[in-house]
């Protein structure tokens, strides 16, 4: 996997897998895969296009936070273990010192009025943000007539309901996923 | 030791989060709000503005959620949680994706998970309106913010400092 990189630019050591995922963790608010796209495939061409899609899948294939996941790809690629383990670190750290900050600011000043008066608007903000989201989501599926009745009945059994996740999750996944077996069986 | 619990809590969400940090934002309000009342609806809602208003990974939020709770092992302990079951799996994985990736189960997989995140990210947008509180202002401030995020390509942070400004002012 690890081809010998004819130029110092494609194969980064520890230090600048550390450095490049800061960066990333960085810049973007509320998701930063977009900005870690543009490092690694424009900026730093530590991978191409086509191997950032293919790596990329998996990451969004299994659960979890999918910029993580693409750090610990990354890093195993150019460092083994120990890349795997100080790309990540370094998706994080940054941002994580910056929220520890902020939730100390809280701790000291979040029950003045002003500040629940910001943190209620911004929540406001974000409430409508997360219906946008599901929106754009939800318009992305193809085969609706198939496909939104779960997600139907996963606000149902969430919101409504309150069931346990992780058994909604794990009939719903089984219920749509012999759904979508059987679509593509049918193309 | 509340912060070893709330490790075992949310390894067990992170095999589940699909979409994301966001998308278990109704499982963990019903963790550590209803189940354990670690935190009140009040907090819980703070700290996912506050998780907005950073820069940073969607998963701070979880973070924030471990630090009220138990401190700053707490926040270490739900952090870790969340993202090291599925680290160690990707690193053992990867290698072998090629082989699988493009098969019908896999793509099965794939398509069948897209509209459960739908609703579980619609479940929080609810369960964070739900929480809040929200007046009949907040709520009009929620519909003009979906509208203008689908139809223009502002930047999310344009939306948070106008609500913090509306807030700052008592307006919501």
């Amino acid at each position: 996997m690890t081809a010998a990189g004819t130029e110092n630019q494609s194969r980064p050591d520890l230090r600048a897998l550390f450095l490049g995922f800061s960066s990333v963790g960085l810049s973007g608010f509320g998701g930063v895969l977009p900005f870690a796209r543009r490092m690694l495939v424009e900026e730093k061409r530590w991978m191409t296009p086509d191997e950032f899609n293919t790596q990329l899948g998996l990451c969004q294939f299994l659960p979890g936070p999918n910029v993580i996941n693409l750090a610990v790809v990354v890093g195993k690629r150019y460092q083994g273990a120990l890349g795997a383990i100080v790309a990540p670190v370094g998706l994080l750290a940054a941002p994580l010192a910056i929220v520890l900050l902020l939730a100390l600011l809280y701790d000291a000043y979040g029950s003045l009025p002003l500040a629940q008066g910001m943190l209620r608007g911004i929540a406001a903000v974000g409430c409508g943000l997360l219906f946008a989201m599901a929106w754009r989501m939800g318009a992305a599926i193809r085969d609706k007539r198939y496909f939104l009745p779960f997600t139907v009945m996963v606000v149902a059994a969430i919101a409504w309901l309150r069931w346990p996740m992780p058994a909604v999750m794990l009939a719903g996944l089984a219920a749509s996923g012999m759904v979508a077996y059987w679509r593509l069986g049918k193309k | 030791m509340i912060a070893l619990q709330l490790f075992l809590e949310f390894t067990l969400l992170s095999f589940v989060a699909f979409g994301g940090a966001t998308a278990l934002l109704p499982e963990m309000h019903r963790v550590v709000v209803e189940n354990h009342h670690w935190l009140n609806d009040t907090t819980f809602t703070h700290l996912y503005a506050i998780a907005q208003a950073a820069p940073g990974p969607n998963v701070l939020v979880v973070t924030l959620i471990g630090w009220e709770i138990a401190g700053l092992a707490g926040a270490l302990a739900a952090t870790l949680a969340m993202c090291l079951p599925m680290s160690v799996l990707i690193y053992l994985l990867i290698d072998r994706w090629e082989g699988f990736s493009g098969k019908r189960w896999q793509r099965a997989i794939s398509l069948g998970v897209a509209p459960l995140a739908v609703g579980l990210v619609f479940s929080g947008a609810t369960l964070i309106a739900r929480s809040a509180g929200l007046g009949w202002a907040a709520w009009a401030l929620v519909a003009v913010t979906v509208v203008a995020n689908l139809r223009t390509k502002l930047h999310p942070l344009w939306f948070i400092a106008v609500g913090a400004a509306l807030g700052l002012l008592g307006l919501v």
